[in-house]
């Protein structure tokens, strides 16, 4: 649990046409934290996501992980330096068997051995995938495609997670499960967790940062407790 | 009875062709959702190399090689050189760029080989076995059936078994997803059209020295029948190709024995005709959309 | 760009637009036409006087290039069919015509309106087979359609071989045509007489064909193009209209197959193989899909080639035998190299990038905002 600041974004400005839909976004989340990014439909969450992992190409600011900038780092390398997105709608590839998603997640490790650990560890943690190693990606249910989506992204053992809306369209129940597992691996592990969700009650009860974006601009950043229970700044920006 | 033997071993012998081609071109579609309408010129340049080798070396074998060598680059360069800088918005597109190719491979060969057709020879006999007085397979016919059975399994090998295979696969299902999981999507696909090619090579290599020779449009018809039987199996069915090859290869040679050479054309014709009106997504249930 | 978005206005308002009764100007718009078609025609009578015989039959045969080429931009540019079977349509025009004025001759029925009666029955002929292959066509897209119409190039010119006793296989029918009347004296050129008669049928048909794509049924065509399932929910039966973008491109190929066998007065399969549907095809995009004017480029490009070949093989010192394959190769291979270039860095093609260039000198003009 170092103080560094893995994961430094600066000046970030992108788009997807003329008008850029980021505008000059700053964000800063310490190695082994969990930032949470809220924010209504449309105020760009999932495009920073997006810029950062370098799906999106930013046309201005930097991206620093852990020191190094980012700047013309394809994107297939970029689990190679430990990090690792889990996209809007999870990225389940429906053709493949559970085992070929997960197996997929370690691929690209030299170390197979220890890609073959990782591998056992997760069966290991989401016992329900190890139960339907040989199902389709598509025969599954929105929790386990959520925790076979996870389990991929965690067999690469990253240093940094982005995860894009992970409670959309899950019960409660399996948003809380998932949510304290996120804390779980953060605790044990040092995981570090740049988390993006609409569901602003549970990203806010495990994280320790919170970053409100609006049309495309962090607005405010705080300390997580402080926006979840200083109720004027709750009020002000996040409606409730 | 005789004949309707020797017809059907004919036909399964020619169908395994049919199904090889089939095979790469079902390859391609699955990796980029593209016909690779060049698919048969490009075969067919490979069979030249193979020609060319040979008689310069005079190995059949090193030939043969050869061929298969030139398919795989050939697949690598039309994807890199080529199809990467198409503008896939339109479907038409990559299928114009093919068919150009189609004329400009077809057109090289000409000026350089002439039209006139080259015979091409086989490594093994043609000449039908007798089993209890019936003619049978030729030991080509067995040497079809080996590498094409060889070919089919060592491809559902590499894409069901290994790591390059899943890669492969994770591509062309959803390439976004992929590259963010460190899979080389554009590597991938590069991999995919060369070993689609190599299989097209091998196939113009076994069918060619049975037709009237080897010449610059030595693989249109076989092309066609090749379409046939992929739209046959489905389009995204790799054992679909397969058994509609097979399928298509009986047609024919029922066709060509029963009521005469000439309207082989016209049946191929027919029964893709058919497949497509009545069921379009082939004999082999249809894939679900895909996702990205 | 994509090529057959070469020429189109959003997508929705494709499918609304054709909907609308019809344009505010319909008698202007038929005006407009019947006066380029006026002056294209004078243009054409004075080339016919002012070149040498040779070039009117190049001409002539341009012309007739035209008919195909103009009907594929509708079919493909401007409704999105891919055909690469034109040629075999082309082919039944030409036998068509072959049957008519053959039947004519045994009969001994003479004078010059017959042409135009066979001319007639060839593209009836050819409407019936384009019918009958687009109802099929109609629910096929993309591949599919593609890979049945190469199917049909194919097998077409192969069945002149299998029932070889009617279409006399490999050599082909004569074409048994009247020379040009006596009125016009006795040293008229028999080549200026073929100008007049392709020119004449060509512009008519292209006449025919730019006021459809003016018309409500040209705005369909794009509409299911561009977006088929707005089209359907505008009301827009889409089946019927793509049958009938194919019939009305079967029309002029077999108008276009037909003069290309009066000009040659013989047909024979080689002529109407798979390369000229490929030809065709490629023709059409160089020129650029979707607009009637690329459709000319197209044509005036399927007789240049092969010319400009001729001439250069025979600059070179080659042998005989080299010669004759450098030259007969050599326009597939630069069509090829052209068409792949094309369609990677302009798919617009020729029309496209006059288009382009026309834009930006106007743009250019002082006192003028972009």
């Amino acid at each position: 649990m170092s103080g560094e600041d893995l994961l430094v974004v600066r000046g970030l400005v992108a788009g997807y046409g003329a008008a850029p839909v980021l505008h000059a976004v700053d964000l800063t989340v310490p190695a082994g934290t969990i930032a949470a990014v809220v924010g209504a439909n449309g105020a760009g969450k999932t495009t920073l996501l997006r810029a950062v992992s370098g799906m999106l190409r930013p046309s201005a600011g930097q991206v620093l992980l852990d020191g190094d900038d980012l700047r013309g780092t394809p994107v297939e390398q970029l689990v190679r330096r430990g990090m690792a997105h889990v996209p809007e709608g999870r990225g389940v590839i429906g053709e493949l068997t559970v085992d070929e998603n997960l197996r997929l997640g370690g691929l690209w490790r030299r170390d197979r051995a220890d890609a073959d650990r990782a591998l056992d560890e997760v069966y290991q943690l989401f016992e329900p995938l190890a139960r339907r190693r040989r199902h389709l990606g598509h025969q599954l249910s929105g929790g386990e495609r959520q925790m076979l989506a996870l389990g991929r992204a965690l067999v690469g053992r990253p240093r940094l997670l982005l995860l894009d809306e992970p409670s959309l369209g899950l019960a409660p129940r399996v948003v809380a499960r998932a949510m304290a597992l996120l804390r779980q691996l953060r605790d044990t592990t040092g995981l570090t967790v740049l988390l993006v969700e609409q569901n602003v009650r549970s990203a806010l009860s495990i994280a320790d940062q919170g970053v409100v974006m609006s049309l495309g601009r962090v607005v405010t950043t705080a300390p997580a407790e402080r926006l979840r229970d200083d109720v004027e700044l709750r009020h002000a920006y996040l409606g409730f | 009875m005789d004949r309707f033997v020797f017809l059907t071993l004919d036909g399964l012998s020619r169908g395994a062709v049919y199904a090889a081609f089939a095979l790469a071109l079902v390859l391609i579609w699955r990796a980029a959702r593209v016909v690779n309408f060049a698919q048969g010129a490009m075969a067919v340049a490979a069979a030249y190399v193979a020609y060319g080798v040979a008689a310069a070396t005079g190995s059949y074998w090193l030939g043969f090689l050869a061929a298969l060598a030139a398919g795989l680059l050939l697949g690598a360069v039309v994807d890199r050189a080529l199809m990467r800088h198409i503008d896939h918005a339109s479907p038409l597109n990559p299928v114009i760029v093919a068919l150009g190719l189609v004329l400009l491979i077809q057109a090289v060969l000409g000026m350089v080989y002439g039209s006139e057709f080259r015979p091409a020879e086989t490594p093994f006999s043609r000449g039908a076995f007798s089993v209890g007085g019936l003619a049978v397979l030729s030991p080509y016919d067995l040497f079809v059936f080996a590498t094409v059975g060889v070919v089919v399994g060592a491809l559902a090998w590499i894409f069901a078994r290994t790591a390059v295979g899943l890669r492969m696969r994770a591509a062309a299902f959803a390439p976004e997803v992929s590259r963010l999981l460190g899979v080389n999507v554009g590597g991938m696909l590069t991999l995919g059209w060369a070993l689609a090619s190599a299989v097209g090579a091998l196939a113009a290599m076994l069918v060619i020295p049975t037709e009237l020779g080897l010449h610059p449009h030595a693989m249109d018809l076989v092309f066609v029948s090749a379409f046939t039987a992929a739209v046959v199996g489905g389009l995204d069915s790799p054992p679909g190709a397969v058994v509609g090859g097979l399928v298509v290869g009986l047609l024919l040679s029922y066709v060509s024995g029963y009521a005469g050479s000439d309207l082989t054309p016209l049946a191929v014709l027919v029964l893709l005709l058919a497949v497509l009106l009545v069921r379009p997504g082939g004999l082999f249930a249809p894939v679900a959309a895909r996702r990205v | 760009m994509s090529a057959t978005r070469a020429a189109t206005p959003p997508r929705q308002h494709s499918a609304d637009e054709a909907r609308q009764a019809g344009p505010p100007h319909r008698g202007g718009t038929l005006l407009r036409h019947l006066a380029v078609v006026a002056v294209a025609g004078l243009l054409v009578f004075g080339l016919s006087y002012a070149v040498e015989p040779f070039r009117n039959f190049q001409l002539a045969t341009v012309a007739a290039y035209l008919c195909a080429t103009a009907g594929l931009t509708v079919l493909t540019g401007l409704n999105g069919q891919l055909s690469l079977g034109h040629g075999a349509l082309m082919a039944t025009g030409a036998y068509t015509v072959a049957f008519g004025q053959n039947a004519f001759a045994d009969r001994g029925f003479t004078g010059h309106w017959l042409l135009p009666i066979s001319l007639a029955a060839a593209v009836l002929t050819t409407v019936v087979v384009g019918a009958v292959v687009g109802v099929a066509a109609a629910r096929l897209r993309g591949p599919y359609l593609a890979g049945v119409t190469l199917a049909v190039a194919v097998v077409v010119p192969a069945l002149t071989v299998t029932f070889d006793g009617v279409f006399n296989g490999e050599q082909g029918l004569s074409v048994p045509v009247e020379p040009p009347p006596l009125a016009l004296g006795a040293y008229f050129p028999y080549e200026r007489w073929q100008l007049w008669i392709a020119a004449g049928a060509t512009l008519l048909a292209l006449l025919l064909l730019a006021n459809l794509v003016r018309s409500r049924y040209g705005r369909t065509f794009r509409a299911v193009r561009d977006d088929e399932v707005a089209a359907r929910l505008a009301g827009i039966h889409v089946a019927r209209t793509q049958v009938l973008a194919f019939v009305v491109s079967a029309a002029t190929a077999g108008l276009g197959g037909a003069l290309l066998a009066v000009l040659a007065q013989s047909v024979s399969p080689g002529a109407f193989s798979l390369t000229l549907s490929l030809f065709l095809l490629m023709a059409v995009v160089i020129g650029g899909l979707g607009r009637l004017a690329g459709a000319v480029w197209g044509a005036v490009l399927l007789v240049a080639l092969p010319d400009l070949s001729h001439s250069v093989t025979e600059l070179l010192t080659l042998s005989p035998a080299a010669a004759q394959r450098l030259e007969g190769n050599l326009p597939l291979a630069i069509f090829g190299v052209t068409l792949i270039v094309v369609m990677i860095a302009a798919p617009g093609g020729v029309q496209g990038l006059l288009s382009r260039l026309g834009r930006a000198l106007l743009a250019r003009r002082p006192g003028r905002r972009s």
